[in-house]
């Protein structure tokens, strides 16, 4: 008898836990949706166009935020004396232009993922204050990678992998 | 099954087995750092820094299975009150506090040279700081009373409460737009890194799981000696 009810009381104890869980699960689960704009790091380029981010928010000229996408290939430039930097960051759907002055970090190149801070002017040009790069998940020897360019079966990686990764929110 | 859950004969068989899993960590770790440092190649795009992964991704691995194995011991402290289950919960949590620390530094490392920055707040990162929080949390919590029996429960609670956190970590990079890349290892179509540096990086965790391991029953034997004193100390103070 003892021992049964002994057996009742965990059984009692261990639904509370698991119900416990479940809502709190529900509830920062609930939580995490709602805020789903603001967790998301930074805005992507067919969003910025729209003038609408995942947030709800609209897009006014001045407003700081952050853009993140791929640099396009062949639209790197830099001005004579390599202090400003000119490039559009796509999402292979639109394109942003993007002026920055200072010093890009090593692993900025064209097609390559990058994450900028700044502010849309008045024409349309996004004036980052800060240029971060963002690396991929894939990983490979350099060696593997000159002997696939060498045999011509060398794809670039980003363009398949992060063009979903900056569209699909 | 039952058999192991009573501590004492727990202890014997792990006694038993802390020969073995010493020799295999260090065995693993001397394995996985040759093939980290020397043997495995450079990445294309990272070059050396690349190397950072196999101290980062154990590190972030044992972070997560820890707390994993700190909700699970703390659900059955709240549930069957097993004592075991208590002292596992106690002997773990500066363990894989250790370890979300050195993921943190080691990502701050390798952040700073690859993407331009030491430390940004998105939700990988985010939700791994707050990981760090649950286990300072639960230390605290479990040492804030005089009589340690005390601190179990409360702090078990907390425990299970973290839980939240680590679906969390797991899927940030998949659920937003975050600077930390997507999953390399556990993702649908397999592991994005060809095998002469997959073989190295499991290797290290291996070897860290060993280590968690070893560390564990040392911990257990002090955990012990802790208690036994304290009835000592008990039974001799009513004489």
């Amino acid at each position: 008898m003892a021992k049964s009810r002994a057996r009742a009381r965990k059984q009692v104890r261990m639904n509370i836990v698991i119900a416990g869980m479940v809502m709190l699960g529900l509830a920062v689960g609930l939580g995490l949706y709602a805020f789903r704009g603001n967790v998301s790091f930074f805005a992507s380029p067919s969003e910025i166009v729209a003038g609408q981010l995942v947030s709800g928010e609209t897009l006014e000229s001045g407003t700081r935020l952050r853009l993140g996408g791929l640099v396009e290939e062949d639209s790197w430039q830099q001005s004579d004396d390599g202090v400003v930097h000119f490039f559009r960051v796509t999402d292979e759907v639109q394109a942003v232009k993007v002026e920055y002055s200072g010093i890009l970090p090593d692993l900025f190149r064209e097609g390559q993922g990058v994450v900028l801070t700044g502010q849309m002017n008045d024409k349309g040009v996004f004036m980052a204050s800060e240029v971060l790069a963002k690396h991929d998940e894939n990983y490979m020897p350099k060696e593997a990678v000159d002997a696939m360019k060498r045999a011509g079966t060398w794809k670039h990686a980003e363009e398949a992998e992060d063009a979903g990764d900056g569209s699909g929110q | 099954m039952h058999r192991f859950a009573n501590p004492t004969r727990f202890m014997k068989v792990a006694d038993r087995l802390f020969p073995f899993v010493s020799a295999g960590f260090l065995a693993l770790l001397a394995w996985g750092l040759y093939g980290a440092l020397l043997a495995s190649p450079e990445d294309y795009q990272q070059g050396s820094t690349v190397r950072i992964m196999y101290i980062h991704v154990p590190s972030a691995y044992l972070a997560v299975m820890i707390y994993g194995v700190l909700a699970a011991c703390s659900a059955s402290v709240l549930i069957w009150k097993h004592p075991l289950a208590d002292l596992i919960a106690r002997a773990s949590a500066p363990v894989g506090l250790v370890f979300t620390v050195l993921c943190l530094a080691t990502g701050s490392l390798w952040g700073k040279p690859m993407w331009g920055t030491w430390w940004d707040w998105d939700a990988r990162m985010t939700s791994v700081l707050i990981l760090f929080f649950l286990y300072l949390g639960y230390i605290a919590l479990l040492n804030a009373f005089d009589d340690p029996a005390r601190g179990s429960k409360p702090a078990a609670i907390l425990a299970l409460v973290g839980v939240v956190n680590l679906p969390v970590i797991k899927f940030s990079v998949d659920w937003w737009n975050t600077l930390h890349q997507p999953a390399s290892l556990l993702r649908f179509d397999g592991p994005a890194m060809p095998a002469s540096m997959l073989q190295p990086l499991l290797v290290m965790m291996a070897a860290f799981t060993f280590f968690y391991l070893m560390v564990l029953v040392i911990r257990l034997r002090a955990e012990f000696a802790a208690a036994r004193i304290r009835t000592l100390r008990i039974t001799g103070a009513s004489e």
